[in-house]
């Protein structure tokens, strides 16, 4: 255990530091923890400097703290500290932690309530929204980055093995029968990779398909919600196909999450399941190939048409422990990002979801998706369907080590060490386990 | 001795850095992992209850926990085994070396600067499935090499990348106990007309012992605590927890999952656990080393 206390003493004492060496200014400081690294965290950067310069009021520090997890755990040692950032970006996976929090947490519909910002939240797109809200509807944390599962194909792989590149399968049947064509024509390798195979595989697999993920409505309705994917034929029978198809050459496990990635940029695999935020890291490796977005499939058999996909990514939460002048900016800050501008320019530089519906009318009036052709799939994805009672999310506790069961499980009956069936038995045995102890440290 | 029986106090002073590091860094966290092994918390630290041993209980009966000890068990003897006997391979033939001897030395010695996440992302490169230069080597073989799904390939895996890292550790020791050697010892045995197998069995090793051993203590305690690293970025633990260890399940049950009574109570069984390893290893192993 000093190993773990011993990090998190540490992270606390680095943060600390971070905080007290700020300069004092007359403006009220707002401390923005986020996990964004690279382009993005610069892109993160961009949007404070430019709140910061539109007002003299308030001012936004983003402090990068490592990755999603990391984050997590700083946010959580300090605020047993005491001294916790006003904003910090949680993944979408540790919802049901933060939203039992109940103390640690300040809603946002009660923040924007509480402060003088115009706030609406039928602006704001529900399929993405509705991850972060109560079965009422009201928005517990700030969308923020949010992205769903595509289907990138590799144009001149689909043409040599005489498929359609302008017509790519829309059903899974389909995308078996195309991988393989491609597989026998010695086009490629392998038909499709994923990435995430939780999150597309089975969390996207049965939203789009409206099955039970979980009990009380795949968890929104509390934390004694348990596992149930398990008990769907349709699961069960792709996962035996993806096993199958494994077999076959149609399908080639890639690893957990994006870890898949290369085998479509080497045109080992011609399909590629991925985030709609991985738009610009294909476009940059596909430099020897034409590339394509398609939507991800569904099967006709189980529902016609399919419902919506479900998001990933990651929110904005504030955190308690703040004088009423923070929360003014944190407000004044929200507002701010959600405008139609600051969205518009952050979906097109980063391919994650624009958050309001005049975000995504001005991306389509500046000519953004007629230039960039596949990118307007996932919105259409998102909110096209009908939205089922579940596809609106998955909201469980300890949701990051389910999908570790759930992958490791995925990953035993690819190998062959036990039926598809099994698998899916075991993980959910699994996991409810975690949910058990989830429920008991939450009451 | 009359002079220090006046300053009582003056030892301890010298002594509070030392104390202090040890008492704040290993003894509080110690006794915090102790008292939350008992307690079932929310992440937030809002409310706890007093579970009694339900957390042990919980541990000990769990598959997934009796398999990460299997694993550890597995990987720290293939660890020592294999770090130890090919750095004392590698020291005895380096012991002979007369020309360019630094330049070997020095090389032998690298891979102990490298970082284990750097190490553990280098091997990974070299063995990744699709991109891999020695996976597209072992493919061409007949060997389908893929550590994604193959649990034992991928406890391979991080076992070849363990060893190599621990190596150089042991090399400089080994380097140096055969150095320290007299060589009449040698020399005398090899004109009573004894090989240089002979030698080595009866004279060299049973003289490296008292450094053997100190090794074995040392190879243990990192294939069970410091080896996070390699397997965090080789192999995050997988396929289905087939490389998860010991400590890694502490990891993945604390951070990510963010269960501190689980993850303590699994703390104190390890602390539990390493401390029983050291005391049979000096109890028995040491028997049989020479001091000289």
């Amino acid at each position: 255990m000093h190993n773990v206390t011993r990090v998190l003493a540490s992270t606390a004492m680095v943060s600390g530091l971070a905080l007290s060496t700020m300069p004092a200014m007359a403006a009220t400081e707002v401390v923005w923890w986020h996990a964004m690294e690279g382009s993005l965290g610069e892109k993160v950067n961009e949007i404070a400097d430019n709140f910061n310069a539109s007002q003299s009021d308030f001012v936004v520090k983003p402090v990068y703290q490592g990755t999603y997890i990391e984050n997590m755990t700083a946010t959580i040692s300090a605020f047993r500290a005491g001294n916790p950032p006003a904003i910090s970006q949680i993944y979408e996976v540790g919802t049901a932690t933060m939203m039992n929090a109940e103390g640690a947490i300040y809603p946002v519909y009660q923040l924007m309530a509480d402060s003088d910002q115009p706030f609406d939240p039928n602006n704001y797109i529900a399929a993405v929204t509705g991850y972060y809200s109560t079965p009422d509807g009201e928005m517990l944390s700030m969308p923020f980055n949010s992205s769903t599962p595509v289907v990138y194909y590799n144009r001149d792989i689909f043409q040599e093995a005489g498929l359609d590149p302008d017509n790519p399968p829309t059903s899974w049947p389909e995308l078996a029968a195309a991988g393989q064509q491609i597989v026998d024509s010695g086009a490629a390798a392998c038909g499709f990779t994923t990435t995430w195979p939780s999150w597309i595989q089975l969390e996207n697999l049965t939203a789009r398909h409206n099955i039970p993920f979980a009990s009380d409505a795949n968890g929104f309705g509390g934390p004694s919600a348990r596992l149930e994917f398990q008990q769907s034929d349709a699961v069960i029978q792709h996962i035996q196909n993806l096993v199958d198809w494994q077999q076959s050459g149609v399908f080639n496990y890639g690893g957990r999450m994006d870890q898949a990635s290369p085998q479509f940029f080497t045109q080992d695999c011609a399909m590629l399941m991925a985030s709609s935020a991985s738009y610009a890291a294909v476009r940059d490796n596909s430099a020897n190939f034409d590339f394509g977005v398609a939507p991800l499939p569904y099967y006709p058999e189980v529902i016609d048409p399919p419902a919506n996909s479900i998001i990933g990514g990651a929110s904005l939460w504030v955190m308690q422990g703040h004088s009423d002048a923070v929360y003014d900016g944190v407000a004044a800050f929200f507002h701010y990002l959600s405008s139609p501008q600051v969205q518009a320019d952050w979906h097109q530089f980063t391919g994650y979801l624009p958050i309001t519906e005049a975000a995504y009318e001005l991306t389509r009036e500046q000519g953004f998706y007629a230039d960039n052709p596949g990118t307007d799939v996932a919105l259409e994805q998102l909110t096209g369907g009908q939205t089922g009672e579940y596809s609106r999310g998955i909201r469980l506790g300890n949701m990051p080590q389910i999908r570790e069961a759930i992958e490791g499980e995925l990953e035993a009956a690819l190998n062959g060490d036990k039926s598809a069936e099994q698998a899916m038995q075991d993980a959910a045995a699994r996991g409810n386990q975690l949910l058990e102890r989830f429920e008991q440290s939450v009451n | 001795m009359a002079t220090f029986q006046r300053h009582r106090a003056f030892p301890w002073l010298l002594l509070l850095p030392q104390l202090a590091i040890v008492a704040i860094f290993f003894f509080w966290p110690a006794f915090q992992a102790l008292r939350r092994s008992f307690y079932v918390q929310d992440a937030f630290g809002l409310g706890e209850r007093f579970v009694g041993l339900s957390n042990y209980v919980a541990v000990l009966t769990s598959a997934l926990w009796q398999q990460a000890l299997v694993n550890t068990l597995l990987f720290s003897a293939s660890v020592a085994l294999g770090a130890m006997s090919i750095a004392l391979l590698l020291a005895t033939l380096a012991d002979r070396v007369l020309r360019g001897a630094k330049g070997y030395r020095t090389l032998l010695i690298w891979p102990y600067a490298v970082a284990p996440a750097a190490a553990g992302v280098l091997w990974l490169f070299l063995f990744d499935p699709s991109l891999g230069i020695i996976s597209r080597a072992l493919g061409s073989l007949g060997i389908h090499w893929n550590q994604r799904l193959n649990g034992g390939q991928a406890m391979l895996l991080v076992i070849i990348a363990s060893v190599w890292q621990q190596m150089s550790y042991n090399f400089i020791f080994f380097l140096a106990g055969l150095q320290s050697i007299p060589a009449s010892l040698l020399e005398s045995a090899a004109i009573d007309g004894a090989g240089p197998w002979r030698r080595f069995w009866t004279i060299t090793f049973p003289l490296l012992s008292p450094t053997t051993f100190f090794l074995l203590v040392m190879n243990t305690i990192y294939a069970f605590f410091e080896t996070f690293g390699t397997i965090d970025t080789t192999t995050g633990g997988g396929p289905n927890n087939a490389t998860t260890t010991l400590v890694y399940k502490i990891y993945q049950d604390g951070i990510v999952g963010l269960d501190l009574g689980g993850s303590s109570a699994q703390s104190v069984i390890l602390m539990v656990l390493v401390g029983l390893l050291t005391l049979i290893q000096f109890r028995y192993v040491e028997r049989r080393v020479q001091y000289y």
